[in-house]
């Protein structure tokens, strides 16, 4: 069967995998792991330039285009709502008005857990700017709602802690949202491996955004390509239907025809 | 006169044109953005906007993140 396509703010995305080009060796092996991972959607910081910066330092954009990938400049490290909005309005600037990006408010340094409070006051003003907001919020399927109700084009609930690996935590709750949700949902930081991620497409999850699990990997770019299929197989298992869980065995041979 | 660019001190002629400052900074070619005093300038007003003493600016650019 055919699944239908991802879409995004009006845009088609053939890969339900969306990656983050942070904690790589170099710019080289970001470029090489996220061409395996197959990823057409990619998060980028943005940060303050070098003072008397080199000229011929590499640069980010360099190995990684913006006509080539979708750029989803995030808030990262921000911790107020006013940040959050300088952060955006500066990417829009970076990026030739491109509007699409990853709001992320977070609360302390211990568990980057969202600010939820402070995320719905950047949100709220962002879209009103005219962005297009793909909200960085806990596992809490009442928030959720209520930034889709506020105009986020998806909403990207945390499966653990950012750069933890400890997997989905609370699929109950993921699954809750996805079933309440008109927009996107988007399984965004904590995933470890390929289990975790096909297990949030296995609930039903239209993505799943990562870094660290790539970027962290011993080998980076063969994670990034064991990412690549665990998406693909946890979204054609959601698809297919799995069987109900039961208590006791289910013989998989017929009973009749034995010869004893 | 004084003003800070990317959380430095830095000491410009009076009447200094953020292009100036831009270009001290070896940014051509790169995508950049600027912000001073919390708002933006977009790039076309680079050339003809005119820092003052005690201006904050910042110039940025996209690096890895997730």
């Amino acid at each position: 069967m055919t699944d239908k396509k991802l879409v995004i703010a009006g845009k088609e995305y053939n890969s339900r995998l969306m990656v983050g080009t942070g904690k790589y060796k170099d710019f080289d092996e970001t470029r090489k792991a996220i061409e395996v991972s197959g990823a057409e959607m990619i998060t980028v910081a943005i940060r303050r330039t070098n003072m008397g910066q080199n000229s011929d330092e590499p640069n980010l954009l360099d190995y990684l285009s913006p006509d080539k990938y979708t750029f989803l400049p995030n808030t990262a490290g921000c911790f107020t709502a006013e940040d959050a909005i300088r952060t955006c309005r500066l990417a829009r600037e970076l990026l030739d008005d491109h509007t699409l990006v990853k709001l992320e408010v977070l609360g302390d340094q211990k568990t980057l857990f969202p600010d939820v409070i402070q995320t719905m006051q950047a949100a709220e003003v962002l879209i009103k700017e005219g962005f297009e907001i793909m909200v960085y919020t806990n596992d809490d399927p009442i928030i959720a709602k209520q930034f889709e109700d506020m105009g986020c084009v998806a909403v990207m609930p945390l499966a653990a802690p950012i750069g933890s690996g400890l997997g989905i935590r609370n699929p109950y709750n993921i699954l809750t949202i996805i079933e309440n949700a008109n927009v996107p949902v988007v399984v965004d930081a904590g995933v470890g491996t390929a289990s975790d991620a096909a297990i949030a497409m296995e609930l039903g999850c239209d993505g799943v955004l990562m870094n660290t699990a790539i970027a962290g990997a011993q080998d980076p770019v063969l994670m990034a390509s064991a990412m690549k299929k665990a998406i693909e197989a946890g979204r054609e298992a959601f698809l297919a239907g799995r069987i109900p869980r039961k208590r006791f065995a289910s013989a998989s041979s017929p009973i009749d025809g034995t010869i004893f | 006169m004084k003003l800070t660019v990317n959380g430095e001190q830095k000491e410009l002629d009076d009447g200094t044109a953020l292009q100036v400052l831009i270009d001290e900074m070896n940014l051509e070619g790169k995508r950049y953005a600027v912000e001073v005093n919390r708002e933006i300038v977009p790039k076309r007003q680079h050339p003809e906007y005119v820092l003052k003493e005690g201006d904050v600016v910042e110039v940025v650019h996209a690096v890895g993140g997730g």
